[in-house]
Order: C-alpha cells, then structure tokens, then sequence
C-alpha cells in the first residue's frame, strides 16, 4: 500500500550554513498516528515545514500519499492540513472568514465551503463565536481555530506541530479525544510534541530526531518494551533514616517520609514488597518518578549524542 | 487543481482582498477623497483661478487627470503593499502557501485586489471632481486602458516591495520617498512645456510623466508625449514586473526560505 508519506534522503541547510536535517528517511504507513520527537532546534519543524512547502529542501526526496511534493505539488498539498506551532491567521478576520477562505484557497465551490466551514467550527467548540475577530480567542480557542482550518478541505494526513502546547489539562485531553476520533476515521495524523505523555497515550509509532538525523523509528510498543527499568518513588509511614538500605536494590532517600527505588522490569513487584517488609519499610504510597517514554527518550538522546 | 477550482482559489483572494479594503473605508477610501478634495479647492478653485489656462484647459480641468492617475496609482500600491506585507508579517500567508493555488493565481488574486481599490478611488476623486469643473472625455478607450495598466504596475510594484520588506517602515519608504516625488514632478500640475529644454528632458525620464499624459489624452485629447510611446512604456514595464513577481514567489526566500 502507497505510505501516507515517505521521505528519502532529505536535507536542508540554512543559509547561514546551519544544517538542520542531514539525509533523513522516513515512512508513515495509511491511518497511523505518529509521533515525531525531538529536543529543540532538531529538525522536526524543518521536516514539517519542507512537507508543507513552507521551506524548500537542499535534497531528497517526499512524496505523500504517493505525490512528490517537487513533480506534483499541488495534488501533494491537496493531501495535507497543517496545524503549525505559531499561530498564522488574521487576528482581523472573523473565524468564519479564516475557515471559509481557507476552503477556498483549495478550490472548494461555495456551498460546500460553507457546509464544511459551519461541520469543523461546530466540531472544535467554536460555533458560537464564528463572528468573532480571531484576536478575540482565547489561547485554546485559537488553537481549536487552527485544526479546524487545516481540516475544512478534509485532508487525508493531517500534521499538527506542538498542538497542545499552552492548553490547560482539560482541553488537552478533549484535543486528544477529537485526534483520535478523526484517526479511527482514517485520517494519518503526524504529531510533534514535547508532551511525551501525550505521545505515549496518542501515537502508535515513534520517530525521534536529533540534531538532523532519525535516531529512532519504531513501533511505540516495541520502543517501551526497551525500557528496561524503571525508577519509582515511596512514600513511607513515619520518618525515614539518613541512610536507606533495601537488600538488592539501589534506594536513594528523597526526603523524611520517601525514597525512590530503581527496579529491574524483569523482577516482579510482589518481590520488591517483600524486600520492603524486610527492610522494616511501611509504604503507604507508591507512583512512577518519571514517564517511560520520557526516560528512554532522554537515554536515546544521550547515546546519539556520544556517537556524534 | 482544476481550471474551476483555480478561478475559485482566485475569487477567493480577490473576495477577501476586497472585503479587507471596504471593511477599514476610513482608512483607505475616505484619506484620498479628502485629500484630492482639498487639491480640487486649493489647485483648482483658489490658486488655479489666477493661473488661467494650461494646454488650452482651465487650470482645474488640466490638473483632474494626473490627480485622478495620482489617487490610483498610490492607492493600488498601497492595497497590495499594505496586505501582503501584513500577511507575511503576522504569518496567514502561509495560509496561502501551503495551498495547492498556483502561483500565478496568487499573484492576480492580489494584482485585482489592488487594481479594485485603485479604480474605486479613482471613481471617487473622478466624481468629486465633478463638484468643482466640467469632464468631457476624449477617447474613453484609452482612458480606461492606461487608467488599468497602470493601476496593474503599481500593484506588482507593491507586491514586489511587500516580499522584500522587513517592517512597516519599509511599506512606507517607496510611497514617500519615491512614488509621491515622481508623481509630482510627473507633469500633474504642470506641462513640460513650461520647463527649460533640461529639465523637460530631464522629467521624459521619469515614467510618471508618461502615465498621466497619456491619461489625461484620454480625458482632454492633449499631452506632452507620444500616447503610444507611453503605452508601449507602461506594458513594458508591467510585463517585467509580473516576471519578477513571479519568480519571487517561486524562489524568494523571504517567502519560503
């Protein structure tokens, strides 16, 4: 089956000489959500920006849903709704202009502008204010704004970079539910986000990049498979002393009242218990010190950094 | 795209150009009406009384063209100027750049949005003119013709100083520092013949001079230059800016970088 998107071989440099990508592939299969990550300045939005044709590459090669966005850029375009990291509209134009317009920059007729305009300010909560100047949105609101624009021609890959970024928790959570429900749908969606929970809850396979090359492609399971142990936090009953002992294990006092364990995933947690009963430890609470993928991202980070 | 789905992508752009214009009146239709309104009663009325007849026309009638021809040149450079700039500066263009619009679609999408708001104020100040003197039009062809050629090159001229612009201050410099100097010394309130023989052949450089002639043979049958000299000038002028316009969309860094 045709990829959703498949890069070969695609490199950018800057003007100034700065080399943001240096020969990356990549492939997103039909209906996946995929999650591109990556610290700051890696290149994540250069790759998005170069599939969008915001930014032109030095070389390799895109094609989307089969299309070169170099032989064939408008029926590759036609494909794609971008939600950018910034927001991009009009802060004059009122929110059924900014849709609206949008539908027809894409050759929608009039009527169908209109229908889809009114379905995705209705879907994303912003009916009621779609005579409203866009500078009068709150942050969330101009977000919602922004993915109902990139989905008005109905696109088949939709690309949001950092979508979440500066949303309260609950909206967080309701952009998820919206994500997923279009992705059931069949809509490929790539993500790029510094939430790494949201990654990890959304996505079903992973790309991270650093400093212009792929470090990591993989199936988000398999990639959590890797993570071999994992650091959790306890909290005890009564005061802890200055040096916590538990046979077998590497503990670290915290404070008074909790220590944190690093703990083998191989070794079950009725093992760890006993060792704690052992040591005299009455544990009231437990929770994970980090996100899994957070910890493996930072490792994966670490090691493409020594061999570079 | 296909064929209609490009004309809708360009009804589009020429929609919300439009509305963009008419929707802050007070700030783009209403300055030049008074302004020209204010030439009309000072050039026309007060001063132009005692100066008597230029080119065998009252003073007032002589100076309608080029005012009219000032008002839609300033004011087609200004819409496309203006707009592009502000959707490069807060980022919407990029509304347009990932489309699947071709290029030049983009480009005539703007050109009309600029042309409409230079032929609408032009209609303005013609009518407002008509308070104060009498218009007959000599060659109706050749009025409309010049008077959309040339509201056509100045909005690629805005377009092309909106790409290369950095702040607002850049939007400003061409209108103030280049267009408004060689309107006024483009023969608006003047013929040539009243300059010595350097300073006329001096004025034959500046493609002004050319652009309201021609405009004002069109009104009142005379000129100080060859019309069809001025038109051939005028389309080929356009013809390069269109050119340079294009290619700056297709490789100008300061739009995709």
């Amino acid at each position: 089956m045709t990829k959703a998107l498949s890069i070969r071989g695609l490199r950018k440099t800057y003007d100034n000489g700065f080399e943001a990508l240096k020969g990356i592939d990549l492939d997103v299969s039909q209906g996946d959500f995929y999650a591109l990550l990556g610290p700051n300045g890696a290149g994540k939005s250069t790759t998005i920006s170069i599939i969008c044709s915001l930014v032109k590459k030095t070389a390799g090669d895109v094609h989307v849903f089969g299309k070169s966005i170099s032989d064939e850029p408008a029926e590759a375009k036609k494909f794609i709704g971008l939600v950018p990291q910034e927001f991009n509209f009009s802060n004059f134009e009122s929110l059924w202009d900014i849709v609206r317009n949008q539908a027809g920059y894409y050759g929608l007729p009039r009527k169908l502008a209109e229908e889809r305009t009114e379905k995705y300010l209705k879907k994303l909560g912003l009916w009621e204010k779609r005579h409203d100047a866009a500078r009068m949105l709150s942050g969330g609101m101009k977000r919602r704004l922004m993915i109902a624009r990139a989905l008005v021609h109905e696109p088949k890959l939709l690309i949001l970079d950092e979508p979440t970024a500066g949303v309260d928790i609950e909206l967080r959570r309701s952009m998820w539910d919206f994500l997923r429900e279009i992705n059931a749908q069949g809509i490929t969606i790539i993500l790029t986000t510094h939430y790494l929970e949201e990654a990890e809850s959304l996505c079903r396979h992973i790309g991270i990049i650093d400093q212009g090359h792929i470090v990591e492609d993989t199936n988000m399971k398999v990639l959590l498979k890797r993570l071999q142990k994992e650091v959790f936090i306890f909290d005890v009953a009564g005061e802890l002393p200055d040096d916590v002992t538990v046979e077998g294990f590497d503990a670290r006092r915290v404070d008074e009242h909790s220590f944190e364990l690093t703990i083998d995933k191989s070794l079950s947690l009725n093992t760890v218990f006993e060792r704690l009963t052992q040591a005299g430890l009455q544990i009231t609470s437990m929770r994970n010190k980090a996100n899994r993928l957070e910890e493996l991202f930072v490792g994966l980070l670490a090691k493409g950094g020594d061999t570079q | 795209m296909t064929l209609r789905e490009q004309w809708i992508a360009f009804l589009t752009i020429v929609r919300k150009e439009v509305r963009r214009f008419m929707r802050i009146w007070m700030q783009t239709l209403l300055p030049p009406a008074i302004t020209m309104t204010l030439y009309f009663v000072i050039f026309g009325t007060l001063i132009g009384s005692r100066i008597g007849e230029m080119g065998g026309f009252s003073y007032i009638q002589f100076v309608v063209p080029g005012l009219v021809m000032m008002a839609v040149v300033t004011n087609s450079y200004a819409n496309v100027v203006s707009s592009f700039y502000g959707a490069k500066f807060q980022r919407f263009i990029e509304e347009i750049l990932v489309s699947p619009m071709s290029n030049s679609i983009v480009l005539w999408g703007y050109i009309v949005g600029g042309v409409a708001r230079g032929l609408l104020v032009g209609l303005i100040v013609t009518l407002l003119s008509l308070f104060f003197t009498e218009l007959h039009i000599h060659n109706l062809w050749i009025m409309i013709a010049i008077v959309a050629l040339t509201s056509v090159f100045f909005s690629l001229a805005g377009f092309i100083n909106a790409v290369f612009a950095n702040s607002f201050d850049d939007v400003s410099i061409v209108p103030v520092f280049v267009l408004t100097p060689l309107t006024y010394l483009g023969g608006v309130f003047y013929s040539i013949d009243m300059l010595s023989d350097f300073w006329a052949g001096m004025s034959k450089l500046n493609p002004m001079l050319y652009i309201v002639n021609a405009f004002r043979y069109g009104i009142l049958g005379v000129s100080d230059v060859n019309v069809v000299w001025a038109f051939a000038m005028i389309l080929c002028f356009t013809a390069a800016a269109y050119v340079y316009c294009m290619y700056l969309l297709a490789n100008s860094k300061r739009l995709r970088q």
